[in-house]
């Protein structure tokens, strides 16, 4: 199997009596969008972590990109990008100023970093922004920027943590085109999400609940497996489980 | 290697820039404290309020009281009638000194038997009292020796003690105080600086995007700390110029060694301040963990007060600040004007602490969330 992006094999992470993530394994296809749904504290974030190399898993293993996390964590963090839950870009700096300090961190220099500055700033329509100040922007623009930079260094592999909270639905859509995009071009894209829209949008969804893994598949085939009509009836049959 | 060192200390130079308040601490600081501690602090007591009862009221009682206040460290604000209302005027601490003078004094004077005066002090604060103290008993044996020496039909004294106080023959405080403010600026501003910086991203969520690049450890750190060498060597300039100038604080040593120690003294505290982040998690504790040294750092250091009369448990652990030794090598070298071969187990110290400290924040920080 070449064409495996994300290998996940029997993913553990305790953080103390507490099992965040359960004997988790599935696999994720090169150029496949793939969602992880699932009600807060469900795993989803720790799984993500771990396979950023944030987190060590307590026992199991995946590989990404063909790259071990537990074993070559630094390794795997030139081939992924990440956005996480939060803004993680600095509020302080400029859009310009974002994406070069990450573009140098990513190793790009000189004409080369221009180039691809470039690119990505025509790709996502952050032309007439760049002398704004992170913390002047909108959700949806702050958010176009995250991807950005993680973009820079054109990662086989995006990892993407409940991107489109806060952001409005124009927004939102645009963003799922710009995902798509990228994955016609090859790049494995796994997100979190809990907006039942945006995960009809998946390619192949994963269902989690208390870290274990509850259901997999296409959007109606996970639908179906959970018991309800949609997928938003599968997520409330599952959060009501959940809550009991 | 350290390809990513510049683009880190790139952003940290603009964020600093875009940081109105920090810079203008970090740039102000300096300047406050020097004024503050360069005008205000005088460890030397002089003219203390001081009330008389002059029961003698004679030409030989008039001499005393004069050649007291002449001293410097007397300044008579009234004269008063009787124990009473000296006490009360201790009491409203309208005075804290009092030369008592009783009426048989100007006769015992005259018959060659001995005559009394008393001089008392307020000595709930010992430091202050201590210069009155020694002013009133020299100037007693002074008088004392003259009177004997004309008795025994002298014209000179049989010994003449000179002192010649070395160094700092004015006993200016600003001469002691100014040097160490140096140690004191920099220990300041720059753990607590650095404590914060990498809390501060950890805080705001950004060190969680920094960490899944394959930016290493040892280049954030450095990236970190290299723009506060500079803001440090700004700082230590700014204290000394500002000495020179305004209070007239001798720079007799090698300004080339002086910068060299200096360096690694800013290394040393920035490798505390990073030590002291990566152990923290919000820049509250960061903030609390700089001032639990900080403290330690004005009191033990002999910033202020002489560590000889320090506890030998206390001596030692003022050792264990690094401005302790860093305080001896500004002193030696700007009042001194000594080199390396006097103050090398000084410098030695100070590079064992920032070998140390680096080790320790490495080793610390770890590029995950756990």
């Amino acid at each position: 199997m070449t064409d495996v992006a994300v290998d996940i094999r029997e993913l553990t992470r305790r953080f103390g009596a507490l099992t965040a993530v359960s004997q988790l394994t599935l696999q994720i296809a090169r150029g496949e969008v793939f969602g992880l749904l699932g009600p807060n504290g469900s795993g989803k974030t720790t799984t993500i972590r771990m396979l950023c190399g944030l987190l060590d898993p307590t026992s199991g293993g995946a590989t990404v990109a063909g790259i071990d996390v537990s074993t070559a964590p630094e390794r795997v963090k030139t081939r992924i990008g990440y956005m996480s839950q939060r803004f993680g870009l600095y509020e302080d700096l400029t859009v310009a100023e974002n994406l070069q300090f990450y573009g140098g961190i990513y190793g790009l220099r000189g004409a080369a970093q221009a180039t691809r500055l470039a690119e990505l700033v025509a790709f996502l329509g952050l032309g007439d922004r760049m002398h704004q100040l992170a913390a002047q922007l909108s959700g949806g623009w702050k958010q176009r920027l995250a991807l950005g930079c993680a973009l820079l260094h054109q990662p086989p592999v995006l990892f993407l943590d409940e991107p489109t909270a806060g952001v409005d639905p124009a927004a939102r859509r645009s963003f799922w085109s710009a995902i798509h995009d990228l994955a016609r071009r090859g790049t494995t894209v796994l997100v979190t999400t809990h907006y039942m829209d945006e995960a009809e949008r998946c390619d192949r969804l994963a269902m989690m609940s208390l870290g274990h893994l509850i259901a997999l598949g296409s959007p109606a085939e996970v639908a179906q497996q959970v018991g309800g009509k949609t997928l938003e009836d599968a997520f409330i049959i599952l959060q009501e489980r959940d809550e009991r | 290697m350290m390809t990513r060192l510049w683009p880190m200390v790139r952003k940290e130079f603009l964020q600093m820039r875009r940081d109105r308040l920090t810079l203008g601490l970090m740039f102000g600081v300096p300047v406050a404290q020097l004024l503050m501690f360069g005008f205000a602090i005088q460890t030397d007591v002089r003219h203390i309020p001081t009330v008389v009862v002059d029961e003698s009221r004679t030409p030989a009682s008039r001499d005393i009281i004069a050649a007291l206040e002449n001293t410097g460290s007397f300044r008579i604000v009234a004269h008063v009638d009787g124990r009473p209302a000296l006490d009360a005027a201790f009491a409203r601490g309208d005075a804290q000194a009092a030369i008592v003078i009783p009426n048989d004094y100007s006769r015992n004077v005259g018959r060659g038997s001995t005559a009394t005066i008393q001089v008392i002090v307020d000595a709930s604060d010992p430091l202050s009292s201590q210069s009155a103290l020694a002013a009133a008993a020299g100037l007693g044996q002074a008088r004392n020796l003259t009177i004997l020496a004309a008795a025994a039909g002298r014209t000179s004294l049989p010994i003449d003690v000179r002192i010649r106080p070395r160094y700092n023959p004015g006993l200016r405080s600003p001469n002691y105080i100014v040097p160490g403010l140096v140690g004191l600026v920099l220990t300041m501003t720059m753990v607590l600086i650095t404590a914060m910086a990498i809390v501060r991203e950890r805080e705001r969520g950004t060190l969680e995007q920094l960490i899944v690049t394959p930016i290493t450890k040892t280049e954030l750190m450095l990236g970190k700390i290299a723009p506060y060498i500079g803001v440090g060597l700004f700082q230590m300039t700014a204290v000394l110029i500002l000495g020179r100038f305004v209070f007239d604080v001798p720079l007799v040593g090698s300004l080339w060694l002086l910068y060299g120690v200096s360096l690694v003294f800013i290394v040393v505290s920035l490798s505390l301040g990073l030590y002291i982040s990566a152990l923290v998690q919000t820049q509250q504790q960061a903030i609390q963990l700089s001032f639990f040294f900080m403290l330690p750092s004005i009191l033990l250091s002999g910033f202020m007060f002489p560590r000889q009369a320090m506890p030998e448990f206390f001596q030692w652990l003022g050792l264990l600040l690094p401005i302790t030794p860093f305080l001896e090598v500004l002193r030696g070298i700007l009042l001194k004007g000594v080199g390396l071969e006097a103050l090398w187990p000084q410098t030695l110290l100070l590079a064992g602490f920032a070998v140390g400290l680096i080790t320790l924040a490495v080793r610390r920080f770890h590029k995950t969330l756990d």
